[in-house]
């Protein structure tokens, strides 16, 4: 049996489909369209039913694209995914509306569950609600009481799982309702009309409001957090917690995987046998793994953060404070929670911005998305702060290398805004936006659904980028390891003779004979045929190469200067990859990264668009190569003369 | 004395009575601002827009924008 489990947003319906499937849930897409599909598999009484869990809607008719997909579903019986059986969650707080959405449904005359959800607030309201009325009033409609929130209820709704009717001809709520097209308003507005006076005559059979009205707790907390200042300032902190957060618990779990990845690379080309093959394998695969686990730390905080954020409900009232001052730039209170989601990644945020339903407003958000600074750039930063910014506390308090790591934040997040705000007057619309955004109560969070929301995020990202993370890592360890062949061979004899004549020792004569093999692979001659562009931006082949390898996703150039690196230190000892940054010297002598030359480089990093995912992404979220290739564009520019800019201050 | 949501005070107990013609007059009365509805202006964001108003049951946000559809008479 398919069964779609549908209700209005913050009712708790993403908690009942938790409960029923735990950890035995998958995400996917709906044919066709890019809106991302929940589902799972339970088992009751011998049977194993599908159950998807769609996007949280107010009526079947959409108003984004997003809810696009459940009238699309519902309206077409032929549909892959058209349920044989709904579950409609309901808040019991708010039953009027949310009845709206199930009356709908209803008269569909699809067999139905009604989970009629206790939240904090219903209970709080004291409100009774007749499930009695609620069976009379719906026939052959089953009542289940559930408070997912802490798990109540599973049994029961199991049980009517078992207990679907096969077929559900009831009388229609609505009397000869039919389903209205998507441009039909006035079918619509009446539809709107007559369902809400059906519900009124109803409702005072079904709930018994307890007389009493004090001031809620949620508005208390509310005139703190949405006031004027204090509700900036409080967002502010919040967000610069997050940060703290990330960068001082993420940084041990992944001290710990890199180490133990490069120990366990190095025991790898000890143990095995000389050769290709064990080659592959200690300097292309381990590595690659590595540099993809390394990931999940921040990611998984990050998300944590966010679900968190979300769970409260304090996240809706950051759209209502930002949502003024994003409009000026052609943005819109939800770009906000897109934006900071690429503050991780770029690809969660795009696909987090289908929930702005202005085209316009949506498409500013997706270009300009990838310009905020996102944690496959943390790798490239840290790691070039380290190396050319000298630790030094400036005015006593603040700590240099963290002022530059600000500063590149500030950078991502001041020229997204800028351009958002160009490209207001650049891209023509007819349609306005709107903002017509539920408030949700505060809840104290359900840890089990944020759990469940970082494992996913975790999941999706070692699947997706995971895959080409890998992938690049050993092409990248192939076009380093062969070449043209005579070139080589010969420039790698040539280097033997040379140090012989100078009486090298072993080691050093390796590695001389490792460098020039690598100048003369694939990779050598790519990096050293754009050297010329990149020279006036203080780079040399050898991060020429890691530039063209991390238009794959940015974290790859640390990966790939630590192939290059360490297939350079082939026999070599087994120094950490920034004393071997630190020690490379151009011919001159002078230092390849100097403040100048790696400050450019963070500066390049801030604005390329480094990241096939993301390109794949957009094309996936705008249905055309057109956006992605004029972001590439754009963002190429940018990134050539902020860094040639930024090279020419410093030098 | 009907007047727009747009230009009512916080804290103010109002009934909808019409909702202008609009692309969006489905999605309102779908959110329950239906004609006799009685709201309440909870509170504004910095800046006086958006507003929160309250639905009998429910807080929504919606921009001033939003709000000069939905015209009001004081109860």
């Amino acid at each position: 049996m398919k069964i779609a489990l549908l209700g209005n947003p913050n009712t708790g319906k993403s908690s009942v489909f938790n409960l029923l499937t735990g950890l035995r849930q998958q995400v996917g897409n709906f044919p066709g369209v890019t809106v991302e599909k929940k589902y799972g598999e339970i088992h009751v009484g011998g049977n194993s039913h599908s159950i998807i869990d769609f996007p949280g809607t107010y009526s079947i008719y959409p108003r984004s694209k997003d809810e696009r997909v459940v009238f699309d579903v519902l309206s077409d019986s032929n549909h892959i995914d058209f349920p044989d059986c709904a579950i409609v969650v309901i808040d019991a707080s708010n039953l009027e509306r949310n009845l709206f959405l199930f009356t709908q449904i209803y008269d569909l005359k699809i067999p139905i569950i009604l989970v009629l959800n206790m939240s904090d607030i219903a209970h709080n309201q004291r409100k009774t609600i007749s499930t009695v009325a609620l069976e009379e009033l719906f026939p052959s409609t089953q009542v289940v009481e559930t408070t997912a929130r802490i798990g109540i209820g599973k049994e029961r709704l199991l049980h009517a799982i078992q207990n679907v009717p096969k077929e559900n001809k009831p009388i229609r709520f609505l009397p000869d309702s039919k389903i209205c097209s998507i441009d039909d308003l006035l079918c619509q507005e009446k539809e709107a009309n007559d369902r809400f006076t059906l519900i009124s005559n109803i409702i005072e059979q079904i709930e018994q409001k307890s007389p009493i009205k004090e001031e809620s707790q949620t508005s208390k907390i509310d005139r703190i957090l949405v006031h004027p200042i204090l509700g900036y300032v409080i967002f502010a902190g919040i967000l610069l917690l997050i940060f703290q957060f990330i960068y001082a618990f993420a940084a041990i779990p992944m001290d710990f995987i890199d180490t133990t990845f490069s120990d366990f690379s190095g025991w790898l080309s000890e143990i095995l046998p000389v050769g290709l093959f064990s080659d592959l394998i200690s300097q292309g695969i381990v590595p690659g793994i590595g540099g993809v686990v390394v990931f999940v730390p921040q990611i998984a905080l990050l998300f944590f953060f966010i679900a968190l954020l979300e769970e409260t409900g304090y996240l809706a009232r950051v759209v209502f404070i930002m949502d003024r001052i994003m409009r000026p730039l052609g943005l819109n209170g939800k770009s906000v929670v897109p934006l900071i989601s690429s503050v991780a990644c770029a690809i969660p945020g795009i696909m987090a911005a289908r929930t702005i339903s202005d085209w316009k407003e949506r498409m500013i958000t997706v270009l300009v998305a990838p310009l905020m600074s996102c944690s496959a750039r943390i790798p490239v930063y840290t790691l070039l702060i380290a190396l050319v910014i000298p630790n030094e506390r400036i005015l006593g308090i603040f700590n240099l290398q963290g002022l530059v790591l600000f500063g590149l934040y500030a950078l991502g997040l001041v020229s997204a805004l800028t351009i958002a705000a160009l490209l207001k007057f650049l891209i023509k619309t007819k349609e306005k936006g709107f903002l017509l955004l539920e408030l949700p109560s505060y809840k104290s969070p359900r840890w089990g659904n944020i759990g469940i929301t970082v494992l996913e995020k975790v999941k999706l990202f070692v699947g997706d980028a995971g895959k080409i993370i890998l992938a690049i890592s050993i092409i990248l360890w192939a076009m380093a390891t062969f070449g043209p062949s005579d070139k080589m061979e010969i420039a790698a004899k040539q280097a033997k003779d040379s140090a012989k004549q100078q009486h090298l020792d072993e080691d050093a004569a390796a590695r001389m004979i490792s460098s020039t093999k690598l100048e003369n692979s694939y990779i050598g001659i790519l990096g050293k045929t754009i050297e010329p562009v990149i020279q006036p931006l203080g780079y040399d082949w050898k991060i020429g190469i890691s530039l063209i390898t991390s238009f794959a996703a940015r974290e790859v150039f640390v990966g790939s200067l630590a192939t290059i690196y360490a297939v350079q230190e082939d026999g070599g000892g087994n120094k950490r990859l920034i004393d071997r940054m630190r020690a490379e010297t151009k011919k001159d002598g002078t230092k390849v990264y100097s403040i100048a030359s790696g400050t450019s480089l963070m500066v390049f990093y801030v604005f390329a668009m480094q990241c096939m995912a993301t390109l794949a992404v957009v094309r996936r979220e705008t249905s055309s190569w057109k956006w992605p290739l004029i972001q590439l564009l754009f963002m190429g520019i940018l990134a050539y003369f902020g860094a040639w800019i930024t090279y020419l201050l410093l030098i | 004395m009907s007047k727009l949501l747009s230009t009512i005070i916080s804290g103010k107990q109002v009934k909808v009575s019409h909702i202008q013609e609009s692309s969006l007059k489905p999605k309102l009365l779908e959110m329950g601002l239906v004609a006799g509805k009685e709201i309440c202006i909870l509170f504004k964001a910095p800046f006086g827009d958006p507003i929160a108003i309250d639905v009998q049951g429910y807080v929504l946000s919606l921009r001033l924008d939003e709000a000069k559809l939905i015209e009001v008479e004081e109860v």
